[in-house]
């Protein structure tokens, strides 16, 4: 009891002592929250600036561009330009194409990497440290090295030589459909797949194992187990998954482009869109280009605007610390 | 049949294993249901990468040729591998490109990184606001968006916004550099620091993903430490040197192999790679261009995990 009160009377002079501080000592303070200031608004200036150019010269009118007095708010605003990318990209369609890759991938890649992470995380088996290690490895080789063997699979795709047996042709081709993404993202060769168990076995292992034994007393299964205590738990790590997930596939161009090529898809589409038009008039081209970026970013920003906060605190807690 | 299986292993199982060892059994389940839940990404690590990887390799050692009904090959030795280095008009010289980019950059986007966590990790006004805009370039693919690649469009881009396509961003270095050889540091060191704040538009977009991994490190490290610090009279300074540097370092060293990996995506040889197999169809080519690049970079980092592992400081 002594000490305790002991103790109290001392973090309270220290606490005292903190607070008065030196005239010294407030003026660093105060420069450097001003330098600090500074530094961030400049920073985020130059994270947003290319946005912001977008979306002024999205709404420009072409006279706006040669009057030099029309710096960002337009004098002429108009949606031409929008109408005019969103019609060359045939948007509805292209996005639409979009938005059903990047989703069924994503939610496959959730499952695929949960399970395989929680295996890693709390089902220890002969060798599972070993297969982890691999986990890294696929994480560590380009994409580039596998490419041409990934592109020949997907054209003459077949299992142990049984579709060679019969039907008689060598594989059948995947190419031009969405299998090759299926596939991919099922079995946790997506992009960025290994990132994704790395980070849900980190996260697995930061829950209690308490909880989970107690899960098992109560009765329920290892599957239970997962699914009514880890997935709950694991929040955090699911909101950063999925949005990463969503967003790399979303503007991935690599696999779309080796996977699809009758298919139209945002990321693949927008940067051949601008080359009709730059025969005529490249400066219209050039708006056009714009407007389509902008159109492929407006999702994104638009899912971003909604799952930001909760993204942003789930970082702190998301287990993507050892 | 298999109705008959399975009654024959409970009823063996009751037998063998009195009841007492339960736990042996539940450990014993657990693996097993451990590695039902590995197989799909077994499947794929085997079939969708081993294998591809595998056969990639042998690729490059082979000339193939595309038929109707498949593609053949007929062995070429290391043949496609001497092509690149001796008769290749492009590929050396990209290569270099490449890994000096590598060196370039890592340096400066995990310091850039860590410096920004740092800032964004104090308490201050509008935090929530600057974390948001921060991790915005995670989420804008800068090769989709970045892809000038025609003069034409460069041109247009300058006419418009007057000098250059970053308009405002147009931040020269040259002031800077003459200050600093002024002040007599290194040429070297010098044009290494005006390269970087020349590029900070692309360390910036590129360190999203880094500063939310130090962001993550930072909070995880406890206050407590940081408290008995100041009552011992330590600076912000000391603090960092002494207590934020060494309990973030092994992320320090996730940071840099996961920058390294990032670069795949930003260079030119990435591109050439794809060229190659797709325009001008010589797959095996590019598969040599493919393995040449990853046992670079694997050397590069075994080199830089060596060099840092060193450093690195386990709390536990």
């Amino acid at each position: 009891m002594k000490v305790q009160t002991e103790v109290r009377a001392a973090a309270w002079k220290i606490k005292k002592s903190l607070q008065t501080i030196s005239p010294l000592q407030r003026a660093k303070h105060w420069s450097w929250v001003i330098v600090r200031a500074i530094l961030i608004t400049g920073f985020c200036f130059v994270i947003l600036y290319p946005l912001f150019f977008k979306l002024s010269v999205s709404f420009k009118d072409r006279m706006d561009v040669y009057d030099s007095t029309v710096l960002w708010i337009p004098k002429h605003f108009t949606i031409d330009t929008i109408r005019i990318a969103f019609n060359a990209l045939n948007y509805p369609k292209t996005a639409l194409n979009s938005l059903l890759i990047a989703s069924v991938s994503t939610l496959l890649q959730l499952i695929s990497c949960s399970l395989a992470a929680f295996a890693f995380a709390r089902l220890r088996f002969k060798g599972s440290g070993l297969l982890f290690g691999g986990v890294i490895f696929t994480i560590i080789v380009p994409v580039q090295t596998l490419m041409v063997t990934t592109y020949l699979n997907y054209r003459y795709f077949d299992i142990f030589g049984l579709i060679e047996l019969f039907t008689g042709q060598k594989g059948i081709n995947l190419l031009d459909s969405y299998w090759p993404f299926i596939l991919q993202s099922i079995t946790g060769m997506g992009i960025k797949s290994g990132l994704f168990i790395f980070i849900f076995r980190q996260f697995f292992r930061g829950i209690p194992i308490e909880l989970e034994e107690a899960s098992y007393i109560d009765g329920c299964s290892v599957l239970q187990s997962f699914t009514r205590i880890m997935v709950p738990n694991a929040v955090p790590a699911m909101v950063t998954v999925i949005l990463f997930s969503f967003v790399w596939q979303w503007n991935d161009n690599y696999y779309v482009s080796l996977f699809l090529t009758s298919t139209d898809v945002l990321s693949t589409k927008l940067p051949v869109m601008w080359a009709s038009f730059s025969l005529n008039d490249p400066l219209y081209a050039y708006l056009v280009k714009n407007a389509g970026e902008l159109l492929f970013m407006a999702p994104i920003i638009i899912l971003y605007i909604f799952a930001q906060r909760y993204f942003v605190e789930s970082v702190e807690r998301s287990g993507l610390i050892g | 049949m298999s109705k008959l299986l399975k009654w024959r292993t409970r009823t063996g199982e009751k037998r063998r294993i009195p009841k007492q060892h339960t736990k042996l059994t539940m450990n014993q389940k657990k693996a097993v249901l451990g590695v039902l839940f590995v197989t799909p990404w077994l499947l794929g690590f085997i079939f969708l990468f081993l294998i591809p990887l595998y056969q990639s390799f042998i690729y490059s050692l082979n000339t193939l040729t595309l038929g109707k009904g498949g593609f053949d090959t007929s062995y070429a030795g290391f043949s496609f591998y001497r092509e690149l280095f001796t008769k290749h008009p492009t590929f050396n010289r990209t290569l270099v490109e490449a890994i000096m980019d590598i060196v370039i950059s890592v340096p400066s986007i995990t310091i850039f990184s860590l410096f920004v966590a740092t800032l964004i990790n104090q308490k201050f006004r509008g935090r929530v606001f600057a974390r948001a805009i921060f991790f915005l370039p995670v989420l804008l693919a800068a090769p989709v968006l970045s892809l000038e690649n025609s003069s034409q469009m460069t041109s247009i881009a300058a006419s418009l916004t007057g000098a250059t396509e970053g308009g405002g961003l147009a931040f020269t270095s040259f002031e800077l550099k003459r200050m600093l050889l002024e002040a007599g540091v290194g040429s070297g060191i010098v044009t290494y620091i005006t390269g970087s704040v020349d590029r900070i538009y692309e360390v910036i977009s590129s360190s999203g993903v880094q500063i939310l991994i130090f962001l993550a490190a930072l909070q995880s490290i406890s206050p407590s430490l940081y408290e008995a610090a100041r009552i011992e009279g330590t600076t912000g300074y000391e603090a960092f040197w002494k207590i934020t540097l060494p309990m973030i370092s092994p992320i320090m060293l996730t940071n840099v192999v996961y920058t390294v990996i990032d670069s795949y995506n930003r260079n030119e040889l990435s591109v050439m790679i794809k060229d190659t197999a797709f325009q001008s169809l010589n797959f095996s080519l590019s598969a040599a261009m493919a393995w040449v690049y990853f046992l670079i970079v694997s050397i590069i980092l075994l080199i830089t995990t060596g060099l840092i592992s060193r450093k690195v400081f386990y709390y536990d």
